[in-house]
């Protein structure tokens, strides 16, 4: 995929281990190690695909063997039973509204944080965005439900409000440090060349933030479209409900179907999986990029 | 692109600047409505809600309708009350118990991970697959896995212990809801691991080698002090998720057997929304904030002494 265009301050440098002269043959006990450890994370996606092509009276045993009569209308039986289109839509949604102006925003909050860190306010607010880390989610749950309730935010568009807002505090922590190590001269330079502040962030430093508004992005997504605790407590109405939400909503229904509910759960796991093998790389070294700072 | 034409402003812009006049200090208002906005915002959904719960944790508030003060007496009953007594108890042994598992696991993989081998990004990108599954769905296909196919596989091979559901044993229970944490979280850890790892310059394994020192003994004398800012920033991460832990115990157990395997968030959940308990066990949630901070700060002071020693 996209090769990171980090200009010099991308500190990760994945040619490091790989650089090592003394000894460069390829350790194949290692290698095979490796790919019998990595069963435990096939065996239950293996699990999961079979048991969703079963028919019910298959489900005997340890339901390791593979389907002897593949069930499709598993599929869309959970299709309809979940409303399968509305939980992915609401689900889709939300994680695009979040990734997106958790980006667009964050990136900027940050950047005037860490530029203005000798003026008092602004260290101020680094501290107070930065201190809500340590607050619990349970504290503000009960609260902040009922004030969801009152606003009418209790949809799609009060998800989207919490990821961004809550999202504050860890991407300044991170948006900061990389900000930090961007030369200021050319925010400067810009300046002399009659830019005003606005103009300074969107056109230079914003896309300098490139690498990171990546990590950022994709952090943000995996949380928004994997989260639970949040949609349980803030949508009541079940058109707004999530994937994961549904798959919770659903469970009593579940319990006496199993092959239905293996492939619904097959379905909530698939698109963000499915996106996942496309841009493994680039998600990958854009964590990686996240916890070197 | 945008970088490179920036790239060259600097010397355009200085070239320019040698004999103009020079620009007014910067001042305007738009620093400003870069953070005020979210600062707002912030206040609003994150610190009124709090200050809210704090003072709902005064009253007998049940959620709804009417309410009157009663000091701190919230506080007092949450000491004597066994069943938070025994959700701290097992939320802080599964947190521990996950937090060392992840991280042993973790770093073992990591190390693995960059070595000498072969279709290392392919291994890569399938040991971060957890990560990209919500523990809510992966977790109900662990739950029929440990109910229903492992005790087939343990009468199948004679092990008696494991031949009924572990999740129906209220002293296994947490056991498994073990499992799927660490199943689901290690990927992540392996990925900061790595990041870490790939930090430490080549030359230092080279010197080590020379002076014959083995894999394990290089291992700890030379990686894993080097690595000491990941693996703490590692366990305090993971133990400040772990003791807040909801998802996997609703979908493993939903707090049981019986109340065996509640956890503090699902309590206060249970009792706060379903319970009539809103004050009550937002007090709780008040003394549990002061819980996680405080072992944070212990385990950061205690960790960070030990990177300075090693």
């Amino acid at each position: 995929m996209t090769s990171q265009p980090v200009p010099r301050t991308g500190p990760a440098r994945p040619g490091a281990a790989r650089r090592r002269p003394l000894d460069r043959r390829v350790n194949w006990w290692l290698t095979a190690l490796l790919l019998v450890l990595s069963l435990t994370i096939l065996i239950p996606l293996y699990f999961t695909v079979v048991t969703a092509l079963k028919t019910p009276d298959q489900l005997g045993g340890s339901g390791f063997d593979l389907p002897t009569e593949v069930r499709w209308e598993n599929f869309a039986d959970a299709w309809t039973l979940t409303n399968f289109p509305r939980a992915a839509l609401n689900s889709a949604l939300i994680t695009v509204g979040a990734v997106a102006l958790t980006i667009l925003t964050n990136s900027m909050v940050a950047y005037a944080i860490a530029r203005n860190m000798h003026r008092r306010l602004f260290k101020a607010l680094f501290f107070y965005f930065i201190s809500a880390l340590f607050v619990p989610f349970p504290i503000l749950m009960l609260p902040v439900a009922k004030q969801t309730a009152i606003l009418g935010l209790d949809s799609q568009l009060g998800l989207i409000l919490l990821y961004v807002v809550y999202g504050l505090s860890f991407n300044i922590f991170i948006f900061t440090a990389y900000i930090r190590s961007i030369p200021i001269e050319l925010e400067e330079a810009a300046r002399m060349d009659g830019a005003g502040t606005w103009g300074v962030f969107w056109r230079v430093v914003f896309p300098l933030l490139t690498p990171m508004n990546a990590t950022v992005g994709i952090l943000t997504c995996l949380w928004a479209w994997n989260d639970f605790l949040l949609p349980l407590v803030i949508v009541s109405d079940p058109e707004r409900a999530t994937l994961p939400l549904v798959q919770y909503v659903f469970q009593s229904q579940f319990q006496t179907n199993y092959t239905v509910a293996f492939a619904s759960y097959l379905m909530a796991m698939a698109p963000l999986l499915i996106v996942y093998v496309f841009a493994q790389r680039w998600v990958i070294s854009g964590v990686t990029r996240g916890a070197v700072k | 692109m945008a970088v490179r034409t920036v790239r060259g402003a600097p010397e355009a812009a200085a070239a320019r600047a040698a004999g103009a006049r020079r620009r007014p200090p910067r001042s305007g208002s738009a620093i400003y409505w870069m953070v005020l906005p979210a600062a707002g915002l912030f206040f609003v959904f994150h610190t009124l809600p709090v200050l809210q719960g704090m003072f709902y944790s005064l009253t007998d508030s049940p959620g709804y309708g009417d309410w009157s003060f009663v000091g701190l007496s919230n506080y007092a009953a949450l000491f004597t009350d066994e069943r938070i007594r025994s959700a701290y108890l097992f939320t802080f042994q599964f947190a521990i118990v996950s937090t060392v598992l992840v991280n042993v696991f973790a770093l073992a993989l990591a190390v693995g991970l960059t070595g000498r081998i072969r279709f290392r990004s392919a291994l890569r990108g399938l040991y971060f697959v957890p990560n990209v599954l919500a523990v809510l769905v992966i977790g109900y296909v662990f739950n029929y896995l440990l109910t229903n196919s492992l005790p087939e596989i343990a009468s199948a091979l004679g092990i008696q212990r494991l031949s009924r559901s572990i999740l129906a044993d209220p002293e296994l229970a947490w056991i498994g809801v073990v499992v799927l944490a660490v199943w689901q979280a290690v990927a992540f850890n392996i990925i900061i691991y790595i990041a870490g790892l790939q930090t430490i310059p080549a030359e230092l394994y080279e010197a080590a080698a020379i002076d014959g020192s083995g894999p394990w003994r290089r291992f700890w004398s030379v990686t894993f002090p080097l690595i000491g800012p990941f693996f703490t920033l590692n366990m305090v991460l993971s133990l400040k998720n772990f003791l807040q832990v909801f998802d996997h115990i609703v979908v493993m157990t939903n707090g049981g057997p019986g109340t065996s395997t509640e956890s503090v968030s699902l309590v206060i959940f249970r009792g706060g929304f379903q319970g009539g308990e809103y004050g009550y066990q937002i007090a709780n949630a008040v003394v549990f904030m002061v819980v996680l901070v405080v072992f944070a700060l212990v385990q950061f002071r205690v960790l960070r002494r030990d990177e300075v020693t090693a």
